[in-house]
């Protein structure tokens, strides 16, 4: 199952569905690499609101797509991780070091627009 | 025992079915959402040790009731090569897979009680326990 990918302007959006296998993670990272290319976008934004669990192997996994899309020169937050899929992650001793977070999609998007002309946050 | 639920572990998307049928065994048992959420991505790191280190081998879900109080046990084993230095396989961050080596360090903390039985040659067997509060 491939993990649908959005375009909104220059922000492509992820959203992970339930139970990802790893073949899919691995599609996506290419597939996200490959567009931010071809679409010239200016942010990548992982929303894993739907998943109940984050395993080594799946954090392994978006920590590396979310390197991969910075390298190619794209802001990339990862949106939405629930407060006991958060919980397990510490318990596990899982990070996503130097890669941002933020609470939800409209979250996300607020923060990779942060600075850009037309920033939301100007004049409030 | 009667009620248990047995899941044949071949790919990667048994994993999935393995910690949803968990997560259900443990909702049933009145573990709450967090504490399903920990037996739920256990259960994932021990079967995907599965795949990756044996290829096949089966997760088994029972229900445990313990004066008053309930839980869940799981157990993974399978009949691949064994863990050659367990106590190793237990710290944090070690790995022979090129893996975080966080999968059977981190199923202990998440749950109550973990052991590990492992024989070279013959297989591993990971049995742990999650009680309700």
């Amino acid at each position: 199952m491939a993990v649908p990918i959005m375009k909104q302007g220059d922000v492509l959006i992820a959203s992970m569905q339930e139970a990802l296998t790893d073949r899919a993670l691995v599609q996506l990272r290419d597939e996200l690499s490959d567009r931010v290319g071809r679409f010239r976008s200016r942010a990548v934004i992982i929303d894993v609101t739907a998943l109940d669990v984050l395993d080594s192997f799946a954090t392994r996994t978006i920590r590396s797509i979310a390197y991969t899309t910075q390298l190619r020169g794209a802001r990339t937050v990862v949106v939405g991780i629930q407060p006991e899929v958060a919980f397990a992650m510490v318990q596990l001793g899982l990070k996503l070091d130097g890669v941002s977070t933020a609470l939800d999609l409209e979250e996300g998007l607020l923060l990779v627009n942060e600075g850009a002309p037309g920033d939301r946050r100007d004049g409030r | 025992m009667a009620g248990d639920t047995t899941v044949p572990i071949e790919h990667e998307g048994d994993i999935v079915t393995a910690r949803q049928k968990g997560r259900e065994l443990a909702a049933a048992s009145g573990l709450s959402m967090t504490e399903q959420t920990l037996v739920a991505t256990a259960i994932s790191e021990v079967a995907r040790n599965i795949v990756v280190y044996a290829r096949r081998g089966e997760v088994i879900l029972a229900a445990l009731e313990d004066h008053g109080r309930r839980g869940v046990m799981v157990v993974a084993r399978d009949q691949g090569p064994g863990i050659a230095n367990p106590a190793l396989a237990m710290r944090d961050g070690y790995s022979t897979a090129n893996s975080l080596g966080m999968g059977l360090p981190g199923a202990k903390r998440l749950m109550d009680e973990f052991e590990l039985a492992t024989t070279i040659g013959k297989g591993t067997t990971v049995t742990m326990k999650k009680w309700g509060r």
